[in-house]
Parts: C-alpha cells; structure tokens; sequence
C-alpha cells in the first residue's frame, strides 16, 4: 500500500503574475508528490497575489512583513504562523528573502522549521559581482564583469570593456548597452530600483540556454533539467521553453555543485556561443519559476527538495523527457471578494 | 555530408534538434533531401535519384539543393567534416 506521509510546507512566491515567482508551480509539484500529502500554507507579501485567490493550490495564506523590515517581524511573524499551522518545511521564493532565511536558519530550526538552502558562503560567492573570481575558483567560463557604485566610473571601466555591454541589477534586471548614454542612463535606472552596485558585464553573444538544478550539499545533483526558452517577455520572463538534451550543461552542472557542494535548488544561466562554449552569466540561488517544466519532464524537484529538508534518503534522477515544452497563459480568475477581505483586515486566509 | 545525430523529423517535415530545443518545418522537397541524406547518400546519388524520380530539372535541382544544404549548414544541422 502506498502511504504518503502528511507534511505541512509553507511557501513564499504566489506572485503568479506575468513577473512570476516560483510558488506556484513548486504547490503544484508538491501536490504532485508521491511520497507526501502536503498541507500548503501559502505566504505572502501583497492583497492581489494571484496565488492567495487560485482554488485547490494553498490551504491557508498568511500575509508576511517585507523582509527589509528586519528579521525580528520576520521571526515574529512566523512564530505566529507556526503555532497556528505547525510548519514542517520552509520554501522561500523570492530572492529578497533568501540572506534572511539563510540567516535565520538556525531560529527557525529550533520553531521545528526545516529549511533547504545553500549556505551563506554559497550564497555570497556566486553574486553577479563575484563572477569573474567564482569562474577562476571553479574554472568555468565567465564574462569579464565590474560592479560599479557611481555613473562617474562607467568611463574607467569600459577601457576593460568594449559595446555593446550588460548592465545588471544585483537582484534583477539588466539592459543592453550600446553607447556611454545608454549605459549611464540604464546605471540610474537599475541602481533606483535595486541599488548599488550595479554591474557591468561583457556582452557575450550567443544562445541564452538554461539549467536548473539541485544539490544535495554534499556535491551530488540530485537533479538537473537543461532548457531553452522559446518565448521571452518584455520583462526578460519565460514564456514557453523547452527541455533539451544538452550533455555538456549537465556535465557543468555537475562540476559546479559537485566543486561548491551546492546546497538547495537553483538556475545556471549559460550562453552557448557559435563555438559551442558554454559562460556562466548568472546563478540564482532558488528554484526558479520555471520549475514546472522540470516536474513535467520526470524530476519533481519540489518533492526532492523537501525530502532533503526532511532527511529523508533521495534517489538523484538521471533521466528526464528531452522536448517537454511549457507555454504559459493568463486567465481571470473570478475572485471570492470574502479571501480579499480577509487577507487585507485579518492579514490570514484559513480555506 | 552527414546529418547532425538525434535529430528528429515526422512524417509531415517537423524537425526537432533535441540538444538545442530548436524546430523546423521542412517542405515537400526538404523533407526528400533530409530523409536521403539521412541514409547516407551522396550529393551526386540525390541528384540523379530526385531528376529522375520527380521529373526536376537539373539546373532546378541544383540551385535547390545547394540552397537547401547551405541551410542545414548555417543551422548547424549538418556536422563538421
């Protein structure tokens, strides 16, 4: 008789909008597990999440304070969520929660609240910022990147660069450069919104390919599906995407956790250039919103990534469906005005 | 010239490259070229093959041909020799 085991997992990112956080779709492996019954308490930060309203993906929601509020709110906030719900596993989403939650690691073990996320040094060492000494370290293939704290020092650095160059946000964004303008111009915008430093990178042509992945802490990929994606937003976000067989992605994802002994899920973005070379651009250290695609191809990810939380013992995949394509959609989901009014007065949302 | 291995084409010319998640549709006439370079034959076997079997001219084949090769080649449909 197959019994799965009841768990309560709360999870952050049910921001399922065209700027999509991971929440959902890590509900909907979740909810897909064969080896646990989930109870989801879903967690988040403003009223018109689209998650908080979507029938059959969370059994309750609790609003949380932003996390630049400081970690006692935090705490403080979930210590009351935990004693309503007692919380089993923690699956923070959003990139603006991860140095706290990794820091809070410990406060939150001890409310019995288990976590699966890389450690702080992981965590500092692949920043944007860091890349070109994360590429020596790790020999991997990296454009040649400077940060930059002032539009003064765009000039200095690009005697290093050449146009057309990347400039990126430290958490997001990123434009293409083609003149000094340009460059100082996109230095002001990103640096409003996401603050300092910003980074400039050397542009890299080729195919943006991309592979995500999960470590068990110890240096082994528990899993790893390479993509493509065919459809990207104006907002840089996959709209459709593809699995493929890309040997030489996994290869690197394989060296890269098995060498920094990768804690958790994340996303390698990698260029494949004319010459087929493969640079590391970026690694974010989260599941990403794409995730779906990887449970669609054979590897619940999710599942996996709350089994290590738990130790319990995980069989890392090997296989997955090499042309597996997601494409996303909207809809206008009839909202119950009663969740509204509950999650804006009392901050919670018991279904 | 050889065909890139594990790519993947139907019955009606969709032609998927697994390792780049890359898809083509091939016509009638691509869909020929491919399936005979696929069995390993030669430029010169296709075109005596195509201009008797479909009544083609040869100046028709050969503009055609090339034009489909060149394809295949700057897709990088085709491996190195």
């Amino acid at each position: 008789m197959n019994s799965r085991t009841k768990i309560t997992v709360a999870v952050s990112g049910l921001n399922n909008t065209d700027n999509p956080g991971p929440g959902i779709p890590v509900i909907r492996g979740l909810l897909e597990s064969v080896s646990f019954e989930p109870r989801i308490i879903g967690l988040s930060y403003e009223q018109l999440e689209p998650g908080i309203y979507m029938p059959d993906h969370t059994d309750a929601v609790y609003t949380m304070p932003y996390p630049s509020v400081g970690m006692k709110a935090v705490i403080d906030r979930l210590t009351y969520i935990n004693s309503k719900e007692k919380i089993d596993v923690l699956i923070p989403n959003f990139d603006s929660e991860l140095l706290l939650m990794i820091k809070m690691q410990d406060q939150l073990a001890a409310m019995g609240i288990k976590t699966f996320l890389p450690t702080l040094e992981q965590f500092e060492e692949r920043h944007k910022t860091n890349l070109p000494e994360y590429g020596k370290k790790y020999n991997v293939k990296v454009p040649a990147s400077f940060p930059v704290s002032s539009a003064a020092d765009i000039p200095a650095v690009m005697k290093e660069l050449s146009y057309p160059v990347m400039i990126k946000g430290k958490f997001y964004d990123a434009y293409i450069a083609r003149t000094q303008e340009e460059a100082i111009g996109y230095f002001y915008k990103i640096s409003a919104k996401w603050g300092l430093p910003v980074v400039l990178q050397e542009f890299v042509s080729g195919t943006e390919v991309n592979v995500i992945a999960l470590g068990d802490g110890h240096g082994t990929t528990v899993a790893a599906v390479p993509i493509r994606k065919q459809y990207i937003t104006d907002k840089g976000k996959a709209w459709g995407g593809i699995a493929i067989g890309g040997t030489d992605m996994l290869e690197l994802t394989h060296r890269i956790i098995s060498a920094t002994k990768w804690r958790g899920g994340m996303e390698l973005e990698l260029i494949r250039t004319e010459n087929d070379d493969l640079y590391l651009i970026e690694i974010n250290p989260r599941i990403p919103a794409w995730v779906y695609l990887a449970v669609g191809a054979g590897q619940n990810i999710p599942e996996a990534l709350v089994k290590l939380a738990m130790e319990m013992p995980v069989e890392p995949y090997t296989e997955f469906s090499v042309g597996t394509m997601f494409v996303r959609y909207s809809y206008d989901l009839i909202a119950n005005f009663k969740d509204f009014e509950d999650i804006s007065t009392r901050g919670e949302l018991i279904k | 010239m050889k065909i890139k291995p594990n790519l993947k084409v139907n019955e009606s010319g969709f032609l998927f490259d697994p390792t780049t998640g890359e898809s083509y549709s091939l016509n009638d006439m691509g869909s020929i070229y491919f399936r005979m370079i696929s069995e390993g034959r030669s430029p010169d076997e296709i075109r005596t093959l195509v201009i008797n079997e479909y009544d083609v001219e040869a100046s028709t084949f050969d503009k055609s041909f090339l034009d489909f090769e060149s394809r295949l080649r700057n897709l990088r449909l085709i491996e190195n020799e």
